[in-house]
């Protein structure tokens, strides 16, 4: 028989035994997999006091693995090299942190199963995810003893921050400012507040970041209250305040990370943004993108260094954050990346590099950053900066969520 | 080998790989979104489908919005597509198949990358608004970035081969002495085409709809790469909620709402038109 | 089938109806093909004009001047060029899997009856339907609630997972439109099934089955959402892009980008030379 031949039938015949078999199996199927998931999704909470000695019994192993951001150490790894001339020690580098809270996806689920996730060493942002891996138990206790240079060479403001007391689990890898960029080819005025990126004569071409921390921090000082001491109903007061900047057209989109362009090319006129970009952007392109702290205040955020619990290495890895700051090292990252670093020191190695240097264009670009407030801020700078708002993991979703939804609109 | 036995025989490896990748995971996220608790704590089973109250009550919005740029990106498809599939399938002549590749070969180039150049090409000042303002075509403060339209055509840009194909390989197996006697038999072509091309090509064109309607709908990388204020996607909520939030319960709700209304079309017109007929017409 | 016997007798046999009445004609269908190809290429052209950009520094958005430094500096990123072996490799295993189970499975689907077929059917719809972000956020719960450690290999796993239906619906359409009396006609020659299947039925197969994998490769090594849910520590080349929109891209991804389109027009043109030849034999 043709099996062609009648394929109304055919359809028909199969299909009225569809409906019946295939609830079943489908059912039976649902059923497999809810009796896999009714295990739940652990949040697996650890309990670090356990680490009381974690350090007695660790040694150096040699071989270290490391995430960062990409772009975040030149392409030869000169201070790598640097690291492993010194120590032996070799690295194994990774650019695999593209956004906190993808990574921390990637991450937590090993490390509630207390798997190795891949890096014996790694750098996350002072933002909810740190917050969580914090309050999970996820990070070691750092042994302050190994980390010499560290007491000796970082900033105070690197040796007292809000998100981690007394550097017990990280150690800043770079910081930087999220302050108002504006480009002086379409802005005829002097940007000095934060008032400016809610005026309509902008209209469509203000940027602002997506991300609820940082938002959130810009709604807060331009309600005049200081994000360290914010209370819930100043949150709502800053998402009303935020949501009238965008429903009065003023703000063109809220940006991930990624605003560099378009306000290079005027799409954008005025945006929040991070100091090193810009600075980065006016030495390399010879543009004229002007930033600056709003009389407000603005936000001073650090990208840490940080060891996970599961860490195959941690001595290498607390060997490489000590010699992170040595200044020679410190002022090498600093010259490739832009950021600020948390060895002011650097500034001042920085110079005399500029100094000593033959090479008239690299002199001339060293003597610029060292004499740059947006590499090297000074004191009066830093009295203008804030953290985020520092909260617990079980407050962060209500936060996310009043903000989201004046970004999510 | 038995007949009998040689269909299971070649289901089975495929089966297996779908089981225990798609179905056994979907189920367990149908579980997950019933849970309660937070990430800290974990999530626990306590059957709560308020969630699902939640999702639909807090994303009504967006996922109205999803739908309609779905909707629009498709029809943008269609309208592009179509005629493009139709000329290839009669008149491409021995290119056929070169044309097809020239469809395919924007896909070699990544997904992410070839949006964000859009961000280049759509700039205010850029190579296409730029000189037509310099020309005086365009006023100085229009733009196209950062907008619903923008949104809309990345999709239908990201997502128009897989419109082409089916409504390709559905006229190119049409008999051409059918559209032969079709001219011959209707006085102008474009009775022709209504009366006997177009009937014929529908499974095509609903299976393209399928093909770019469910992705278009579900998508956030255009929305978050092109779109502005007020052009948020139920894509960038779930991504927000699942990847940002770690809001497993709420982004679970809210990817089976949406999947739920897409099954729901699916298969309304699925039944409609027989579903081996739907399927058969698939690439 | 009433229409064809008002088919007039003298109307041409050959394959392609005649031309005489349309060769007048404006062929806007042939403009319009040409503009929405130009529309499809726009974007991909401005990324290859910019992998020639010398920019001065990080970011690689204004024009400055032609180099050729960055094909000759290709490879300076290890990441990168590690991301796009990831990339590459992934998506030619996703290839021969999903190309080898679906065409198992487009077999099965266009030639016979069986029990479960209809939720065949239903699955793969529904794993085609079903939203990128979902499917690779619950393929993350499932090998987290199985303790597999996500990394190359589950992405080659769930690559394979969203491909395998479109290469067997690929292969169906094919298997249908054959017509069963070629094989039944090999077998009453004599052929056994096996013999029938690889001298009669997989080669009337082949570009189907060759269609099938190519997409399966365009859609694995296109792919973002799910990539970024089940990849662990391992980073493809969109991953990497994505991450790098934070610093700037660096030219080299626009050189590789241009390579794989490259790649791509390469197929093209052997395809339009043995599409000539076909037509000259």
């Amino acid at each position: 028989m043709n099996r062609r031949s009648d394929p109304a039938l055919l359809r028909g015949l199969t299909r009225a035994r569809l409906t019946r078999r295939h609830t079943l199996q489908a059912g039976g199927a649902a059923a497999a997999a809810l009796a896999l998931a009714s295990c739940g999704v652990g949040g697996q909470q650890r309990d670090p006091a356990e680490d009381g000695n974690y350090w007695s019994d660790k040694e150096r192993t040699g071989n270290l693995r490391w995430a960062n951001w990409p772009l975040y150490m030149d392409s030869e790894r000169t201070q790598i090299q640097q690291f492993t001339e010194a120590t032996g020690i070799r690295v194994d580098y990774k650019e695999d942190v593209h956004e906190a809270p993808s990574f921390f996806g990637q991450i937590q689920p090993k490390l509630a199963n207390g798997d190795d996730i891949g890096y014996d060493l790694m750098v996350l942002t002072n933002g909810f995810e740190l917050a969580k891996l914090i309050e999970l138990g996820y990070l070691v206790q750092l042994d302050h003893t190994r980390l010499p240079a560290f007491a000796e060479y970082a900033g105070e403001v690197y040796q007292n921050s809000t998100f981690d007391p007394g550097n017990k689990y990280t150690v800043p890898y770079a910081s930087g400012i999220t302050g108002i960029a504006y480009n002086p080819e379409y802005v005829d005025r002097e940007i000095t507040s934060l008032k400016d990126l809610w005026d309509p004569e902008f209209a469509g071409k203000v940027g602002m970041f997506a991300d609820p921390q940082e938002i959130a921090n810009f709604g807060l000082l331009a309600n005049g209250v200081r994000p360290g001491e914010s209370t819930p109903e100043d949150w709502e007061a800053a998402a009303d305040k935020l949501r009238e900047q965008r429903d009065s057209g003023v703000v063109r989109s809220y940006y991930e990370q990624d605003y560099i362009q378009p306000l290079t090319t005027g799409d954008l006129w005025m945006t929040m943004a991070w100091s090193g970009d810009i600075y980065q952007q006016n030495a390399e392109e010879g543009t004229n993108l002007k930033f600056v702290i709003p009389d407000e205040g603005a936000t001073l955020w650090t990208d840490n260094l940080m060891i996970p619990y599961t860490s195959k290495a941690p001595v290498d890895a607390i060997e490489l954050m000590n010699f992170l700051y040595e200044p020679e090292i410190a002022t090498g990252l600093t010259e490739y990346i832009g950021y600020i670093s948390p060895v002011p020191h650097a500034q001042e190695v920085m110079a005399e590099w500029a100094d000593a240097e033959s090479d008239g264009e690299r002199a001339e670009a060293l003597r610029e950053m060292s004499e740059s407030s947006l590499v090297f801020p000074d004191e009066g700078d830093y009295q203008k900066l804030h953290n985020y708002v520092a909260l617990p993991p079980d407050q962060q979703g209500e936060f996310s969520s009043l903000f989201q939804a004046v970004t999510q609109s | 080998m038995n007949r009998k036995i040689t269909p299971y025989v070649l289901v089975l490896p495929a089966w297996a790989w779908l089981a225990l990748f798609f179905v056994v995971p979907i189920g367990g996220m149908l579980s997950l979104s019933l849970t309660t608790g937070n990430v800290v704590t974990g999530f626990q089973q306590t059957f709560e489908v308020g969630n699902y109250a939640t999702a639909v009550g807090t994303y009504w919005e967006q996922i109205l919005r999803s739908l309609f740029y779905g909707a629009c990106a498709t029809l943008v498809c269609i309208a592009l597509g179509y005629p493009m599939a139709y000329w290839i399938a009669f008149r491409g002549g021995a290119y056929k198949s070169t044309y097809l590749l020239l469809v395919l070969l924007p896909f070699f180039v990544s997904f992410v990358l070839r949006t964000i150049s859009w961000r280049f090409f759509l700039a205010d000042n850029g190579v296409v608004l730029g000189t037509l303002k310099n020309i005086g075509l365009l006023p100085d403060g229009f733009a196209v970035l950062n907008s619903a339209p923008a949104v809309i055509l990345g999709l239908a840009y990201n997502f128009l081969p897989f419109m082409v194909l089916p409504i390709y390989a559905v006229l190119e197996r049409m008999d051409p002495h059918l559209v032969e006697a079709a001219h011959d038999l209707y006085s102008n072509r474009i009775q022709a085409f209504a009366r006997v091309i177009l009937p014929v090509s529908l499974p095509g064109v609903f299976a393209g709809v399928l093909m770019t309607f469910i992705p278009t709908s579900a998508d956030y990388v255009n929305a978050s790469v092109l779109g502005g204020t007020h052009n948020t996607m139920i894509g960038n909520v779930i991504q927000t909620q699942y990847l940002v939030n770690n809001n497993y319960p709420i982004a679970a709700s809210i990817t089976f709402v949406l999947m739920g209304l897409l099954l729901v079309g699916i298969f309304s017109y699925a039944r409609a038109l027989g579903t081996e007929k739907v399927m058969e017409v698939h690439a | 089938m009433s229409t064809l016997t008002q088919t007039p007798p003298d109307a041409p046999t050959g394959d392609r109806p005649p031309r005489r009445r349309r060769r007048v004609r404006v062929d806007w269908g042939r403009y319009h093909t040409w503009a929405v190809l130009a529309w499809l290429f726009a974007p991909i052209l401005f990324m290859i004009a910019f992998s020639f950009n010398d920019p001065a520094g990080r970011h690689n958005i204004t024009w400055q001047g032609f180099t050729l430094k960055w094909y000759q500096n290709a490879f300076a990123h290890s990441e990168l060029n590690e991301a796009m072996f990831n990339s590459v490799s992934i998506a030619l295993l996703t290839m021969v899997l999903a190309g080898g189970l679906g065409t198992l499975l487009g077999l099965a689907l266009g030639r016979f009856s069986f029990r479960g077929k209809q939720l065949t059917n239903l699955v793969m719809f529904a794993a085609i339907s079903a939203p990128e972000v979902v499917l690779g956020a619950a393929l993350l719960s499932t090998f987290l609630m199985m303790n597999v450690t996500t990394g190359y290999w589950t992405t080659v796993i769930a690559h394979v997972m969203f491909c395998v239906s479109f290469v067997a619906i690929t292969v169906r359409a094919r298997v249908i439109t054959l017509d069963p009396r070629l094989e039944e006609a090999a077998r009453d020659l004599g052929a056994g099934p096996w013999d029938t299947f690889r001298l009669v039925t997989l080669p009337m197969l082949s570009p189907a089955i060759m269609a099938g994998g190519l997409l399966a490769f365009a859609l694995s090594i296109d792919d973002y959402i799910i990539t970024s849910f089940v990849s662990g520590d391992v980073t493809t080349f969109p991953l990497w892009i994505w991450g790098a929109t934070r610093v700037g891209i660096p030219p080299q991804v626009n050189v590789m980008g241009t390579l794989l389109f490259a790649v791509g027009l390469l197929m093209a043109v052997i395809n339009i030379v043995t599409a000539r030849r076909r037509n000259a034999a």
